[in-house]
């Protein structure tokens, strides 16, 4: 009795495919396909195409070559929304991770509380952007906000935080670990939560303290999860907009050193109207972002362990 | 003995830097919330008032005779549901497919949502931003709507989840004679749900947070979501911020909400997206 389903089974492995079980699956999938093609699909080579045009008044456009790239380079602002954009990245993505990390170790050491606390690093996570930067926005204000107050208590003397060009990234950088840590830190411990005891109880046997099962038994098999981490912190911190938009008005002078490149495509694209201009410095992102996820791929075999 | 003091102090020390890091994260709210509730005067005073002296609901008042943010919740509200529903009936529906069925192109077109996932989002804005004004939708709540039902991430975090589902149950209603379609509606679907209400919880909470596309298609007060209003509201408050923050608190607070609700469920979710398949 029991052989007949098994049977079935290896007969319908010979046969690669079911005709019935193809049809059905291209019109589950039609709805996704259609809709990623013309909103998503279509659009990147549409922009690429964009890129190499001119726009005038009433949407119209001609195409200039590569006019708009030529002007890119030239383009002071796109220069500093490079750096700045690098900056914002190379700190905050660090950053973000090793707290998240900390605090994910923190958590996993079966310590009481664990479901308070990991909302509470949760919380900013869920938070609207623009309202988490009108928060911040106040906190770091250098007249009467709560941030200098509380420095002056240690004799340090406050700052506009958001209006000092030479710190204003580094607060927008701290605002983002914030709202940050929650995600990767839930991930991690997701993470950490799968590795099994036994590796622990060899390396006590074998004499390992806390912070040396950290660096030997923890650290090497969370690589798949930290490079996961890795690649989607990178991507989206590359696009920084939110923060800078509404933490910086314009006018601001720090804007020089926080404008980002998704800052200077919103600008150019919508705010100038010059489309073609925009489509060229979002192309410039999405060449960038290739290079650092190729980037990834490449060096992840040197430090990811995949078991 | 000594042994236990040093495990206790290690775990004192623990909660300790935990406690530190817990106010860095909830301080922002209790001071948005205090901060709603004070007077202008009360905001330019050194030392600063932590406590205002009466809790007064003026500031939410003057959210909503300043601007239209009834409107604004009602646009926010209709736009990350409709979202959702349509995103989670493509999602899920492909998401199967690309777990469970064995058909020619499988691999490659994954590979393309994937692909579609890892791209940054503002390559797509402008041809998206023609097709609405081609189709007249500039200025209307589908322009808010109609590229969310498509969502490479949302089928990527179904997938993951179908995959962890026990294929033999399947497998049974195969030989029963049940169809693909049947299966997937009558077995799939429900064994699903812990998957799907992840996926609607990312989609809701990304259309309600969602600033640079409202912010792009829709310029006219009526049809502006939250998010994209309080940039308004910063604009004529500028730096009136028990205003800015009452409005602030009023935006954040329909997600804390859900997520007290549904904490569960998130953190799974994100524990889900993380995983390998």
């Amino acid at each position: 009795m029991k052989t007949q389903p098994v049977a079935k089974i290896i007969k319908r492995k010979i046969k690669k495919y079911h005709s019935q079980e193809v049809v059905c699956a291209y019109l589950m999938l039609f709805p996704l396909l259609f809709g990623l093609s013309v909103f998503y699909i279509y659009p990147i080579f549409r922009t690429i195409f964009f890129s190499f045009t001119k726009w005038g008044a009433f949407g119209s456009y001609k195409i200039t070559g590569i006019g708009n790239y030529v002007k890119l380079l030239h383009d002071h602002d796109m220069l500093l929304a490079l750096k700045n954009t690098f900056i914002y990245t190379g700190l905050s993505v660090p950053l973000g991770l090793s707290a998240a990390l900390i605090i994910a170790a923190l958590l996993n050491s079966k310590i009481k509380g664990l479901s308070i606390y990991r909302a509470l690093y949760f919380l900013p996570a869920i938070t609207m952007p623009s309202a988490v930067a009108m928060v911040w926005n106040w906190i770091y204000n250098g007249d009467y906000g709560i941030l200098n107050y509380c420095l002056s208590f240690f004799g340090i003397k406050g700052l506009g935080w958001v209006s000092d060009p030479s710190v204003a990234m580094y607060s927008l950088i701290l605002v983002s670990v914030w709202g940050g840590i929650g995600i990767s830190m839930i991930i991690f411990l997701a993470g950490l939560q799968g590795i099994p005891a036994t590796y622990y109880e060899a390396a006590s046997i074998d004499g390992a303290g806390a912070i040396k099962k950290f660096f030997k038994v923890t650290l090497p098999l969370l690589t798949p999860t930290i490079f996961f981490s890795l690649i989607t912190s990178l991507i989206g911190s590359l696009q920084l907009f939110d923060l800078v938009f509404m933490m910086i008005r314009p006018g601001n002078l720090a804007m020089v050193n926080t404008q980002s490149i998704v800052y200077l495509f919103y600008r150019n694209a919508f705010v100038l109207n010059d489309k073609g201009y925009g489509a060229a410095i979002s192309v410039v992102l999405l060449v960038i972002t290739m290079i650092v996820t190729a980037i990834q791929f490449t060096f992840q075999k040197k430090w990811v362990n995949y078991d | 003995m000594k042994k236990m003091n040093g495990k206790n102090k290690g775990k004192l020390l623990v909660h300790i830097i935990l406690i530190i890091g817990s106010i860095w994260m909830i301080f922002p709210f209790f001071w948005m919330i205090l901060t709603s509730f004070k007077t202008f005067s009360e905001t330019t005073r050194i030392p600063p008032v932590i406590f205002p002296k009466s809790f007064s609901f003026t500031n939410y008042a003057t959210v909503f005779l300043t601007l239209p943010f009834k409107q604004f919740y009602i646009n926010t509200i209709i736009t990350s549901f409709t979202v959702t529903i349509g995103q989670i009936i493509v999602s899920t529906m492909a998401a199967y497919v690309f777990a469970r069925l064995k058909f020619p192109g499988n691999k490659i077109l994954f590979f393309i949502v994937l692909s579609v996932m890892m791209v940054p989002t503002q390559i797509f804005i402008i041809p998206q931003y023609m097709t609405m004004k081609y189709l007249h939708l500039l200025d209307s709540l589908p322009a808010l709507i109609i590229p969310g039902w498509f969502s490479a991430f949302s089928v990527f975090l179904l997938r993951q989840f179908f995959m962890t589902l026990p294929i033999e149950l399947e497998e049974a209603a195969r030989i029963e004679g049940c169809g693909t379609f049947k299966i997937f509606y009558s077995i799939m679907l429900p064994l699903a749900k812990p998957g799907i209400i992840a996926a609607s919880i990312f989609s809701i909470l990304w259309s309600w947070n969602d600033l640079m596309w409202p912010l792009i298609v829709n310029n006219s007060m009526e049809k502006m979501t939250l998010a994209a209003g309080l940039a308004s509201l910063q604009g004529q408050h500028l730096t009136n911020y028990p205003v800015i923050m009452a409005g602030a608190f009023l935006a954040v607070l329909p997600m804390l909400i859900i997520f007290l609700i549904f904490q569960k469920q998130f953190v799974e979710g994100i524990a889900l997206s993380g995983t390998k398949a």
